[in-house]
């Protein structure tokens, strides 16, 4: 899942990015309500982190532009304004939810994942396909009830693909997803994970639509 | 003695009652015994010569004794039994006295008043003397009798005041009573309100001679509750600037929990060291404003702006490792009388921020200003937008720039510490870039060089 954090003390960024990717989060971080405008209006996440008061502004600003402009991405609000008042406010801004700090990173990561799949249109921790279970929040890929181990990378990938069975994701998708806007990628890092994948989970697991991307779940 | 301001209004009304009562009292006493004194001697000797006419023309016998010749005397009420008249001849034989006259000569002497002593008795005696016919007319009253007289007065006047003096200081006790009611009621109100309550004392219903009191205690209310409010705005502050690098050490400190990573686990831990350093350092920050907010100012004493300086760049040397720093020959021998706490507070506060944006390798100089009363920090740093000129100095605000990481108060607390020093800090860009902070003495004695 990739994720956006808009935080602008900088070791609670850092320790958002660092913990976050721990928990099997794609990070990218900015620091002020301008370059998250840029952001979330360039790229798609599955969610948002977004603290309330930045240098340039309000971050309940940021996400009344946000759901102006027609974009649902969920988004989490991140803030030392902990009363029952400003927790109201934030949701009837647009937030999906809110978390004072300090928080626990896991519990951060938990509702991450929540309002992500909640985003995604799934009330279910896990995802399925056929013989296939995902489990996001223990990092955990079943198949036909038995145990896959697969890399972050690869999981990332293959959780991308489970999100929305049938839905075709283009490489460059795919690669932003593995690496948020920092890493770096190598020229063919995604046909090597869905390689490995297709060599874990069979190979008509993932199918490649030529010209696309990749997808789980084609009509056949 | 318990100051009772209702005891005393009543005493001293009660005294001053008690005391023209008693001074009109004396008054009369002393006007009524001369007054009486005169009638009854016009009496004694309107008797006499009666007597004396009475006898020279013959209408009265002189050869019995113990004939009443006060009888044959005009009616002159209770006090007549009291007039007592004797009739001698020259040879000093009594021809007659009346029924309670005494048998003792009255007085020896001519025609005139005296007194004398007649079994034990004092009385006053008018004789007439008649050297024609050979009879002395004495006529007397007894001195008790007029102070009976005068004592009745004075009775009559007195015990009036016996019946209406306590009744006087009822409607005293009563009314003093009720002309306090509104303190009392203000008392009470006062006394059940609970601490958080500082809503005013409503001044409609206090009578006149309250009112000072009543509006003093609404502005120390209204003072009181404007220190709270500042204070929990503060506080409030303060919670919520905690929180981040709370939230910010927590979560390294997951990190280094979670991870197998050393080199992840290395980082998150200093981290969370340089998180501890800069929270402490906000904490410290908060206590300075804190105090100056609360503190009067120090007692002045005579600083050397130059020594101080030192002390100062010393100090925030950590914030700016690699800057240089000139500090100005014209400042050394400056005096300064100010607090020393306060101008520290300034001088490391302005140095640090200085220190802080400008970039390794530049220079930070303190110097004179154009205005003798002006010291000035130049810093090679980027300046600051016009616009956020004004806000410099407010808490916690740190611009959009996110240029350092500073914790916002420093100016703040700069800006605080130089009022207590009698001075204005003022914020500017230089000609060239950079920052100014001026730092403006309004009073010139408290900035000279010493001579």
């Amino acid at each position: 899942m990739r994720i956006l954090v808009v935080e602008d003390d900088a070791i609670l960024l850092d320790g958002l990015r660092v913990g976050l990717e721990l928990a099997g989060l794609t990070i990218d971080a900015v620091s002020t309500c301008a370059d998250a405008a840029v952001a979330l209006s360039t790229s798609a996440f599955d969610a948002v982190v977004l603290d309330r008061m930045l240098p340039d502004g309000s971050g309940l600003d940021v996400l009344r532009r946000v759901r102006r402009s027609g974009d649902r991405t969920p988004i989490i609000l991140l803030t030392a304004l902990n009363e029952t008042a400003n927790r109201i406010e934030g949701l009837d801004a647009g937030g999906d939810d809110y978390l004072g700090k300090p928080f626990d990173l896991e519990e951060l990561a938990a509702r991450l994942r929540s309002i992500a799949r909640r985003g995604a249109g799934r009330a279910s921790a896990t995802m399925e396909w056929r013989d296939l279970v995902v489990d996001p929040a223990a990092r955990l890929v079943l198949l036909r009830g038995d145990r896959v181990d697969v890399s972050r990378r690869e999981f990332a990938i293959l959780t991308a693909l489970m999100e929305r069975p049938g839905t075709i994701r283009s490489r460059a998708d795919l690669e932003e997803r593995l690496y948020g806007w920092d890493g770096e990628v190598e020229s063919n890092a995604v046909e090597v994970h869905i390689h490995h994948l297709r060599a874990k989970l069979g190979r008509r697991t993932i199918e490649t639509v030529r010209g696309l991307g990749y997808r789980i779940g084609g009509e056949r | 003695m318990r100051s009772s301001l209702r005891s005393r209004l009543f005493s001293a009304l009660l005294l001053a009652t008690g005391a023209v009562w008693l001074t009109a009292a004396l008054w009369i006493d002393l006007g009524a015994r001369a007054e009486v004194e005169q009638v009854l001697d016009n009496r004694l000797q309107d008797a006499a010569h009666m007597v004396g006419s009475l006898i020279s023309s013959g209408r009265l016998p002189t050869d019995g004794l113990n004939r009443n010749p006060a009888a044959l005397l005009p009616d002159a009420g209770p006090y007549m039994h009291q007039l007592s008249c004797q009739i001698w001849s020259f040879d000093d034989r009594l021809l007659a006295r009346s029924g309670g006259a005494p048998e003792t000569r009255f007085a020896n002497g001519g025609t005139g008043f005296s007194e004398q002593e007649i079994n034990g008795e004092m009385w006053r005696v008018y004789a007439l003397e008649d050297p024609a016919n050979g009879f002395r007319v004495l006529v007397g009253d007894r001195l008790s009798l007029r102070e009976g007289l005068v004592t009745d007065l004075i009775k009559g006047l007195l015990w009036p005041a016996v019946v209406i003096l306590p009744a006087l200081g009822a409607i005293l006790w009563v009314s003093v009573g009720r002309g306090l009611a509104p303190l009392r009621r203000i008392a009470g109100d006062l006394s059940r309100r609970d601490g958080e309550d500082m809503s005013q004392i409503e001044a409609a219903s206090v009578p006149r001679e309250i009112r000072p009191l009543t509006t003093a205690l609404n502005g120390l209310f209204a003072k009181v509750e404007a220190a709270r409010r500042h204070e929990r705005e503060i506080t409030a502050f303060a919670a919520h600037e905690l929180r981040t690098p709370l939230a910010g050490l927590k979560t390294q400190a997951q990190i280094a929990l979670m991870s197998e990573d050393r080199d992840v686990r290395g980082n998150a831990l200093r981290q969370i060291l340089r998180s501890v350093d800069r929270t402490g350092r906000l904490v410290s920050q908060l206590l300075a404003l804190a105090r100056l907010d609360s503190a009067p100012p120090a007692r002045k004493e005579d600083v050397e702006i130059g020594a101080a300086l030192d002390e100062a760049v010393e100090f925030s040397r950590m914030a700016g490792p690699d800057v240089a720093v000139e500090i100005g020959s014209d400042l050394r021998g400056v005096i300064a009388r100010v607090p020393r706490e306060a101008l520290d507070l300034v001088l490391r506060n302005l140095t640090e921020n200085a220190f802080a944006h400008t970039p390794p390798g530049g220079t930070i100089r303190w110097r004179r200003g154009a205005a003798e009363t002006t010291i000035e920090l130049w810093d090679e740093g980027p300046g600051v937008p016009e616009t956020d000129l004004p806000f410099l100095t407010r808490r916690f605000f740190r611009g959009a720039a996110l240029s350092t990481p500073g914790s916002g108060l420093g100016l703040t607390i700069a800006e605080a510490a130089a009022a207590q020093c009698g001075a204005s800090l003022t914020l500017a860009n230089g000609p060239r870039g950079g920052l100014i902070a001026s730092v403006v003495f309004e009073d010139e004695s408290s900035l000279e060089v010493a001579t």
